[in-house]
């Protein structure tokens, strides 16, 4: 569907309203939206979207506020689901395996790779399952599809920030001093939103035509984070995987946060990467999306 | 005045079978790109079985006016709808909107059962394109609305059906867009709140909205509508005033009618117990047909044909007047099959509704075959079939002499006695009788 948005003339429109008798409103010159067939053109239209941020608001509160509905610990799995994974990967990498952290105590090492990776692969588990999920509105009320694989992102967002306050008791526990590379902080933070928002926003609409995507998120899921250096550090892969390994940008995402926390040394190339990676993806995602969205409402 | 929807030649075609399992499965891709990489030909899309929901519609309508759609299921009511709230497209054609849209396709879309009302009450009215703070504003004369104050930090899953749908309708009738679109919602709900909603979109209608209103309530469509348009077949049939539309669908035999019969078996209604035939209104004389007289019993008959045994059934009707309130219902109680499972064969049940007894007006029928203990509706037809009850004025019926309007939803003729007490000083013949009574 085609949307010329003119927000312009709403409050115009309104005055019609108050008049009793049968009433003259201007309409104006131009329709507000024409429903046609869309052709090849794809047209993202920020301006649309920017315009239904309440809704954004409003289904990322609904996910965080049903998301935890009927459990004893309620939002307390949001700290317990990293800080579990974060014990049993201590006692197999740390202790068993006896894997190098860089000098960083482990737990504070795994818990710092755990936290934006909790977040990334729950953001893209709830939004690639978000628009199948809510195939109610999408073919009940009209509204930019965007929003629904965006607000599955934002709800991981949320988790993600209950779950950071572990971390600073962590490091202050191991007695780690902050540095200015704490500043880099919020843009990796960006980083990993939009890039769980590419990657979710593509499952999403993958999944409304074909089904396998649910069977084969898990897997992905799986697989990605061992390639990524959740549980172990970059400097562990040898060094002719290393191009191919700074291809994933979780990998440059991850270390990172480790650097910015730990004031380790920033991997100013391997972030260098991650940025037009994440862009990309960004761009081809909601491109793709854009393209499939008008059949969403006749096959979902 | 420039119209304020403008619909151009709207075409909608769907591959068929595409609401049920139209999402293919990565192998069924991966195979098709295998195909064309072998270079055998790919599945020729036009041969793939499609149906025009639509064809080629053109209407305008003008800012301010309420119009109803109508006709049967599957006339392409809905899929225009969808077009006009910009949740589809349309294959060809095009549709300018000159305002914005807020269409009611289903009430509580979003409304989430774990959230309480208060809750869903913005939840619900953002999706259906509130701003929050015109929420905040209208909050109180919503939950008034849906009388529901005492329940508003309760999760909406302990509500009453009643109390989920009059909270649903409540924040869709406080939406202010300039073109409002609602499909079938007054269908559900008890009647005096069905009555509620009607006023509350009449009264939308009057302060200059432009409604376009999808039902079968044909009573409600004249009512609310000064224009109506009959769909068939995903093309506009008729466009004109209500009451003209209206009836000449009720008499065209793609509403309702006196007779409804099932040529075609695959879609009659039914199950592999019990499928109907046909059903008829009849007079005593054994004459079908769509007028009653008020005085004279009428006949609601239901032909069916019972096809595995082992079931009781029990045929019941359900009647509606023009505002769609549910006047009764009846069963079937003939004694000789009560508790009896019927076998295999042809049936005509019929119900006789005695004379003197409905009102004035349309009676719209819907046609069930039930089996109870467990509970199962082989099926309800709703709207099978209709009939007109008149009303004569020769001074013998329910009436009198009366000839303005009666209210009621019945008008029996009751039995009146009468006893009179003469007043002594201004009439000292009276009889001692009359005193004794």
């Amino acid at each position: 569907m085609q949307v010329s948005g003119r927000s312009a003339t709403e409050p115009s429109m309104n005055t019609a309203v108050s008049s009793k008798n049968i009433p003259s409103p201007h309409l104006p010159d131009k329709p507000l939206f024409v429903v046609e067939a869309r052709g090849s053109g794809v047209d993202l239209n920020l301006k649309e979207l920017w315009a239904h941020r309440e809704l954004l608001y409003f289904m990322v509160w609904r996910d965080v506020k049903i998301r935890y509905k009927q459990t004893l610990l309620g939002a307390a799995w949001a700290v317990l689901q990293p800080l579990l994974t974060m014990l049993i990967f201590t006692l197999i990498f740390s202790k068993v395996a006896k894997i190098d952290s860089d000098g960083i105590p482990y737990p504070v090492f795994a818990y710092a790779g755990l936290l934006p990776w909790t977040f990334f692969s729950g953001a893209i588990t709830s939004s690639g399952d978000s628009l199948v999920g809510n195939a109610h509105l999408i073919t009940k009320v009209y509204f930019p599809r965007l929003i629904i694989p965006i607000a599955g992102a934002g709800a991981a967002l949320v988790s993600f920030g209950v779950a950071f306050p572990l971390l600073v008791v962590l490091m202050f526990y191991y007695q780690i001093g902050l540095t200015w590379n704490i500043l880099l902080l919020p843009l990796l933070v960006l980083l990993t939103t939009l890039l769980a928002i590419a990657v979710g926003t593509w499952l999403s609409a993958v999944n409304v035509k074909y089904r396998d995507v649910k069977f084969a998120t898990p897997f992905l899921v799986q697989v990605w984070m061992y390639a990524s250096p959740v549980a172990y550090p970059a400097s562990v892969i040898p060094q002719r995987f290393k191009f191919l390994y700074s291809l994933n940008p979780l990998t440059g995402i991850i270390e990172g946060y480790r650097a910015a926390l730990f004031g380790q040394p920033i991997n100013w190339r391997s972030l260098g990467m991650v940025i037009p990676i994440t862009l990309a993806l960004l761009a081809y995602a909601s491109h793709e999306f854009r393209k499939m969205e008008k059949t969403f409402a006749d096959i979902i | 005045m420039p119209p304020i929807i403008k619909a151009q030649n709207v075409s909608k075609q769907y591959r068929l079978g595409a609401s049920q399992s139209s999402y293919g499965t990565l192998r069924d891709a991966l195979a098709s790109t295998v195909r064309a990489s072998f270079g055998r030909k790919k599945q020729d899309p036009e041969k793939e079985e499609t149906i025009w929901a639509l064809r080629d519609v053109s209407f305008e309508i003008d800012p301010g006016e309420v119009v109803g759609i109508i006709g049967r299921n599957g006339a392409g009511k809905s899929t225009l709808l969808k077009i006009l709230s910009r949740i589809t497209e349309p294959t060809t054609g095009r549709v300018e909107l000159y305002g914005r849209v807020g269409s009611l396709l289903e009430v509580g879309t979003g409304f989430h059962p774990e959230l309480t009302g208060r809750e869903n009450i913005f939840l619900n009215g953002v999706i259906m394109g509130m701003k929050r703070e015109e929420i905040e504003r209208k909050f109180d004369e919503i939950v008034a609305f849906a009388e529901v104050s005492k329940f508003l930090d309760t999760p909406v899953k302990r509500y009453s059906s009643g109390m989920y749908i009059r909270l649903a309708f409540a924040v869709a009738a406080h939406l202010e867009p300039e073109i409002l679109i609602v499909d079938e919602v007054l269908a559900v709900g008890d009647t005096s709140f069905q009555r509620k909603c009607l006023d509350k979109m009449n009264e939308v209608s009057r302060h200059g909205r432009t409604v376009l209103f999808v039902s079968h309530n044909m009573p409600a469509v004249t009512r609310l509508c000064d224009r109506t348009i009959l769909l068939d077949e995903g093309t506009i049939l008729k466009d004109g005033p209500s009451h003209q539309v209206v009836s000449a669908y009720l008499k065209s035999g793609l509403g309702t009618t006196a007779v409804r019969e099932w040529s075609d078996r695959t879609r009659a209604p039914g199950n592999d117990v019990v499928r109907l035939i046909a059903v008829r209104i009849r007079t005593e004389d054994n004459e079908t047909r769509d007028a009653a007289d008020i005085r004279k019993p009428v006949g609601v008959e239901m032909e069916y044909e019972v096809l595995r045994t082992g079931h009781v059934l029990m045929p019941n009707y359900h009647f509606f007047n023009e505002e769609g309130v549910n006047v009764f219902v009846a069963g079937d109680h003939d004694p000789l099959w009560r508790r009896r499972a019927r076998p295999i064969g042809h049936y005509l049940s019929t119900a006789w509704i005695p004379g003197n007894f409905l009102s004035e007006g349309t009676v719209i029928v819907g046609v069930a075959i039930s089996t109870f203990d467990p509970v199962v509706v082989h099926f309800y037809e709703r709207d099978a079939v209709a009939f007109q009850v008149v009303d004569s004025l020769d001074g013998d019926s329910a009436r009198g002499d009366y000839g303005g309007p009666m209210p009621g939803v019945v008008r029996p003729l009751l039995k009146w006695e009468t006893q009179f007490v003469p007043s002594e000083e201004t009439n000292p013949m009276s009889s001692p009788e009359v005193r004794n009574a």
